[in-house]
């Protein structure tokens, strides 16, 4: 039952975001750290199948890296203090340098710099999900749809990037940091809404992958949590995970909140979700960008049908987020609730002020709601246009046949 | 992913063994293993059992007999569990293998059934779903 590879990857899993911190401090270099620890992973896939696992793998993992850091220095000819000292620790103890209580810090380091601003959006995904996350170079090719090499290629760039940047391997001062951590929460969110909403290919969720978000969201909560931020999004990410069971159809078609089946929710991420929106609400900074879109989850969550929804409540929300974090995205949401709340014509009035801004040409939603508004004031030719428009626009094959769906409905 | 179980049980010996360890000691052990179950993203929940004895309701006879115990024959106590959520069973099985036990000690993992096991149209599966929806979980 138990499969020796996938005994080791699970080790991994577990160890490296401890394993790639505590060589990255340990040598200074957060791209050699990397390195070393995709080797260190390289032997145990070689030996532990065999050998079996050994009974304090971060350390055995730890040692192995160090290891191959002394080969590589004793090639290049740089045997200076630093490799002495590991050379002496090394001959020391096997398990030397290795307290996996006393390496928090620097695995919030390593998230930090995993998700520096000098790194593109897809390059601090994919570090993020191999150093933080533990995912092999494959799982990350396969979660994204892209090729394995475009993956390697993005990390060995990363590493160049922050390299030349001249990254230090540190948290981010103080006037720094809340930037710092939005960086870090819009990454983990990425990931999250990748998994969610595929943008593109044939599956309109990936689940697993918006798993593993909500996973390192956990795991950063853990690591700050006086950060509000950080608890509304891991509230955010359960409340609308928590969905995910009633999302799809027998087929595979994408089922819309009004119609799903609200018995299939995951009432125990509902709850992990309400019990970190209300740990956010405990640090008592007030709720941020996170915490508001996971109220409105909330409200949906703990509603037992669309009708018996707090949709006023639900616009305010919308409202509150909408200053605080300007989008005509929010706008557009903050239309459909009112749609709920105080009917289609006063909701198409502020569809047609988003429209005219044009803010959001291109946007399938846009019409596809505006298609909405208009079937159910009664004008089927030109909620049938707006719904064409939208399917053309989609990028994702299931959503586009949600959208000709309602358009063929309404001939 | 999916959700396991961690059943936790132990022989008599092993639980009395354990009760010579300073309680200070045993909890500090186990909530450092919680926290690093919490720290990691993957707990789900958990709970233990009393020590003290329950009784059985034994359906070997009909109707079946309630007995003290387990007794005699049980070489295993039941006293607790955890839920995590993981990828695969060997991730399941490498976290079980980090908790602070000791000999006489074992921990089963178990995969926890989701809707996705059952036939979604029978009427059973359906009304255990809204019980799930009124119990909160």
């Amino acid at each position: 039952m138990i499969d020796a590879r996938r005994a080791v990857e699970a080790v991994w899993r577990i160890e490296s975001a401890r394993i790639v911190a505590t060589l990255a401090r340990a040598t200074g270099d957060f791209g050699l750290a990397e390195d070393l620890a995709q080797e260190a992973l390289g032997e145990a896939l070689a030996s532990w199948p065999d050998a079996g696992i050994p009974a304090n793998p971060g350390a055995w993992l730890v040692t192995v890296g160090k290891r191959r850091a002394i080969d590589l220095w004793r090639r290049r000819g740089r045997e200076d203090e630093r490799m002495a000292a590991f050379a002496a620790e090394l001959a020391d103890a096997t398990e030397a340098g290795w307290d996996p209580e006393r390496i928090e810090d620097d695995v919030l380091r390593l998230v930090f710099i995993a998700c520096h601003p000098v790194l593109s959006r897809e390059a601090s995904v994919a570090l993020t999900l191999r150093t933080v996350g533990g995912l092999t170079t494959e799982e990350i090719a396969s979660a994204f749809l892209v090729p394995v090499a475009t993956v390697q290629q993005r990390i060995v760039r990363a590493k160049k990037t922050l390299a030349a940047a001249n990254v230090p391997f540190e948290a981010p001062a103080p006037a720094e940091y809340p930037a710092r951590l939005s960086a870090v929460l819009s990454v983990l969110y990425l990931v999250f809404n990748e998994g969610y909403a595929a943008s593109s290919g044939p599956e309109w969720m990936r689940p697993d992958l918006s798993r593993e978000a909500l996973r390192l969201a956990r795991v950063l909560v853990a690591l700050v949590p006086r950060e509000p931020e950080a608890h509304g999004l891991v509230a955010l990410m359960a409340l609308t995970a928590a969905r995910f069971p009633a999302r799809l159809d027998a087929a595979g078609d994408p089922v819309l909140l009004a119609d799903q089946d609200r018995s299939r929710w995951d009432r125990s991420l509902i709850g992990l979700g309400r019990g970190a929106l209300a740990a956010a609400d405990r640090v008592g900074r007030g709720r941020g960008p996170y915490a508001l879109q996971a109220a409105i989850a909330e409200c949906h969550d703990t509603a037992a049908s669309v009708e018996a929804t707090d949709w006023s409540r639900i616009v305010l929300l919308y409202e509150a987020l909408g200053r605080i974090a300007p989008s005509p995205v929010v706008d557009l949401n903050r239309a459909v609730a009112l749609a709920m709340a105080e009917g289609p014509a006063t909701a198409l009035l502020e569809v047609d002020r988003i429209a005219a801004s044009g803010a959001l040409d291109g946007y399938a939603q846009l019409p596809g709601v505006r298609g909405e508004l208009l079937a159910r004031l009664g004008r089927p030719a030109e909620a049938r246009a707006e719904y064409e428009r939208a399917a053309r626009l989609t990028g994702n094959e299931r959503e586009r046949r949600v959208f000709e769906t309602r358009r063929r409905a309404l001939e | 992913m999916a959700k396991y179980m961690l059943i936790m049980r132990a022989t008599d010996e092993a639980v009395s063994a354990y009760e010579e360890i300073p309680f200070e000691q045993v909890i500090e052990a186990m909530g450092k293993y919680n926290e690093s179950l919490m720290a990691a993203g993957v707990m789900v929940g958990g709970d233990g059992l009393a020590p003290e004895p329950g009784v059985i309701v034994d359906f070997s006879t009909n109707p079946p007999v309630v007995t003290d115990g387990p007794y005699g024959e049980t070489k295993e106590l039941f006293n607790g569990f955890w839920l995590l959520e993981v990828p695969t069973i060997e991730d399941a099985a490498e976290w079980a293998k980090r908790c602070p036990l000791g000999p006489g000690s074992k921990l089963e993992v178990r995969r926890v059934t989701g809707v996705e096991d059952f036939p979604a149209d029978n009427e059973w599966i359906q009304k255990e779903a809204e019980w799930r929806e009124q119990l909160g979980r």
